[in-house]
């Protein structure tokens, strides 16, 4: 076996090679703080494996350009932050109507628009579920360490070419910006999933067969020649006004994901068996979120932390079981109040909620959280 | 920069011939308007594919939004109808993750040059090898008949009610300006010499663009009192427009005011895959 690679790298640093890792082969991007490192890096480092590399004109063209990459097969992404994110909602809707894969990264930064762009924030977390208009899937991964940046966007990669979905790699610019000593990990040490192509012959190919919960894609000019669109459509991709297949081609995208909860989100729980007061958090906040914690319980206070690495679909189940069991779950985030609503509909009045919130373009410290737990102590 | 030119090659039509080899039969009837120009258009689209003797699995056909942009789905290759403007975009992605394709862009004068004319402006820069096909209306016919980048000034249109004040674009002055290699303008009424003009388009390595005059005689033609579909291509596509081989041996007066027809830009530049395989070498080799 290969010796293990350690490496002293930035979190945007970190996704280039989890992008890599997980057989990433296709960029389109337009700079922006605090996320362009992930592009000049793999402007670097795709043209070394083959891969292609283009800087578009702006964020509509650099995603739509990223979903014409994942056409032709390859694994795509494309990286963002604030401003280039709302731009993108166009194409994120286009890619889970279409069920193209595709992996979006956005370095969450302060707004509204320009805003504070070398600050950290956490204030698209409703964004990235509804930033595109119409119903639609969403998966939204939310790493909080160097290494997970990594891992993560593997994940992502693997969460879209399984389900057919665009997902995104959710972090603010503490982790984009922070550098941690990490290990790339060998060939075969994280799984990497490749989307199901048709092996049956050419005429009997349904991009949206519905005897599928999410039908085989076939790479365009592979022989399969069929139709992509971003109207309602019946299984052959191709538009429809009949009520009946407009309903099922909302449900079928929806219930793809819908159905496969328990298989797409991941928490981290920490001294949660007997907490009586929990800490429900992502990204950067959790780390300061861990920490105290950890102080509370050297106070002898019964505090513990889920940390959800998947945001979205939001881990109700998890939620909610910790409501009946804690007093109150504190909810810290780098915003004025956005997963604190998710929390609230989830305890359903079973324990308090309180929201802790920040928008000076500073990070929700330890002594912060740990100041509200001790008020439920 | 002085780019050499293109010489232009003696084409051979093809009539009469066989739609049925490049359409989705079962996809029709489609949704145009009787009288409106974009089936016309089509039709010499396709035997101009004819002539390439590009297989069919090989050409990807990729539009945005409009009546124009409904044209892959009647067509039988790898299609893709995608988000209104961003046609140009979607297929930059296709062609550089896949160059061995031939990739064809259809678009609306709307879609082209309004909300798309960044990335209309952009992927003539970079000349890649694309061949993009702009039905120019002067209207946004699917919202029903509003003025567009292309409408004349002091013309109709159901958000131009009291007459237009906005000068038109000129799309093939601003892909020429933009960077395209090659440049032509056909119409619906000239099938013949459209057909040969595409042909040439899809013939050409790097970015080309041909510019298509037609109709919409629903609103446009009917806001602008135009009699008829007929009368609308005589006046616009047959009287307004001259070839651009003719300008010398006609009096000034009978080309003024008139759009030129023809390949009236074709010149040789470094394409844009071609030069990422290159990069490609240069990463690969360390250097
Ligand atoms: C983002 C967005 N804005 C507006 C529309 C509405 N829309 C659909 S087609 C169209 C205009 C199409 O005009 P053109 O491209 O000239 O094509 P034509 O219909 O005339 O062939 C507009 C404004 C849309 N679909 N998407
Ligand atoms: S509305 Fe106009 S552009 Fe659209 S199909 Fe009818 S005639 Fe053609």
């Amino acid at each position: 076996m290969a010796e293990k690679r350690k490496k002293l790298l930035q979190g945007n640093e970190a996704c280039v090679e989890g992008a890599l890792y997980a057989g990433c082969m296709f960029y389109a991007g337009y700079p922006i703080t605090p996320s362009t490192e992930i592009a000049e890096g793999l402007s670097v480092r795709l043209p070394q494996r083959g891969g292609k590399f283009i800087q578009m004109e702006d964020e509509i063209a650099s995603i739509a350009a990223a979903i014409g990459g994942s056409m032709t097969g390859l694994k795509s992404l494309t990286a963002t932050s604030g401003p280039g994110f709302s731009l993108k909602q166009e194409g994120l809707g286009y890619a889970c109507i279409a069920e193209i894969p595709l992996v979006i990264v956005n370095v969450m930064r302060g707004g509204p628009s320009t805003g504070y762009p070398t600050g950290p924030s956490q204030s698209d977390i409703m964004q990235a579920k509804w930033g595109t208009h119409g119903d639609h899937p969403a998966i939204a991964v939310t790493p909080a360490y160097v290494q997970e940046i990594l891992s993560e966007t593997v994940r992502a990669f693997n969460l879209s070419e399984k389900y057919r979905t665009p997902v995104i790699v959710l972090y603010d610019e503490i982790l984009g910006h922070m550098r941690e000593p990490i290990t790339i990990p060998d060939a075969g040490e994280l799984p990497v999933v490749d989307r199901a192509k048709p092996t049956c012959p050419p005429e009997e190919y349904f991009p949206y067969d519905e005897k599928y919960e999410v039908p085989p894609l076939a790479p365009f000019g592979t022989g399969y020649r069929y139709h992509v669109t971003g109207l309602n459509h019946k299984k052959d991709g191709f538009p429809t006004n009949d009520s009946k297949q407009i309903r099922e081609n909302n449900m079928r995208i929806m219930n793809k994901i819908e159905n496969h909860k328990d298989e797409i989100w991941k928490n981290e729980e920490k001294f949660l068996d007997d907490a009586k007061i929990a800490v429900v958090t992502i990204g950067s906040t959790a780390r300061s979120a861990n920490f105290a914690v950890r102080v509370a319980r050297e106070q002898g206070i019964k505090a513990g932390l889920l940390r959800p690495l998947t945001v979205w679909p939001f881990p109700d189940k998890a939620v909610k079981e910790l409501s009946k069991r804690v007093r109150a779950i504190i909810v810290p985030e780098l915003n004025l109040g956005q997963m604190v609503l998710e929390v609230e509909r989830c305890a359903g009045g079973a324990c308090a909620v309180e929201g802790i919130h920040r928008v000076d373009g500073e990070p929700i410290n330890p002594a912060q959280i740990l100041e509200v737990i001790k008020k439920y102590a | 920069m002085s780019e050499p030119a293109v010489k232009e090659k003696k084409q051979k039509l093809s009539v009469p011939f066989n739609y049925d080899k490049y359409m989705r039969p079962h996809k029709l009837p489609h949704i145009w308007c009787p009288g409106c120009g974009h089936g016309i258009v089509l039709k010499s689209l396709l035997r101009a594919v004819e002539a390439t003797g590009i297989d069919k699995d090989n050409i990807c056909m990729v539009s945005g939004i409009g009546c124009s942009s409904r044209t892959p789905g009647y067509v039988d290759f790898n299609t893709m109808h995608t988000l209104h403007g961003r046609a140009f975009s979607f297929a930059t992605g296709i062609k550089l993750a896949k160059p061995e394709m031939k990739v064809i862009v259809i678009s609306g004068d709307g879609d082209a040059l309004a909300i798309g004319g960044n990335h209309f402006i952009h992927t003539c820069r970079r000349n890649i090898d694309l061949t993009a096909i702009v039905y120019t209306n002067s209207t946004y016919g699917m919202t029903g008949g509003q003025y567009s980048p292309t409408t004349p000034i002091g013309d109709i249109a159901t958000t131009s009610r009291y007459g237009n004040i906005e000068p038109p674009f000129d799309a093939c002055e601003m892909a020429k300006a933009a960077g395209a290699t090659f440049v032509a303008r056909g119409t619906a009424y000239h099938t013949l010499e459209l057909e040969k003009t595409i042909l040439a388009a899809l013939q050409h390595k790097g970015m080309s663009v041909v510019d298509v005059i037609d109709a919409c005689p629903t609103y446009y033609g009917r806001m602008n009192k135009f009699k008829s579909a007929t009368h609308m291509m005589e006046v616009i596509e047959k009287d307004g427009t001259v070839n651009v081989k003719q300008v010398d041996k006609l009096p000034p007066e009978k080309v003024q005011g008139k759009l030129l027809r023809g390949i009236l830009h074709n010149v040789e530049r470094p394409e844009y895959c071609q030069q990422y395989a290159n990069i490609i070498e240069k990463a690969k080799g360390g250097k």
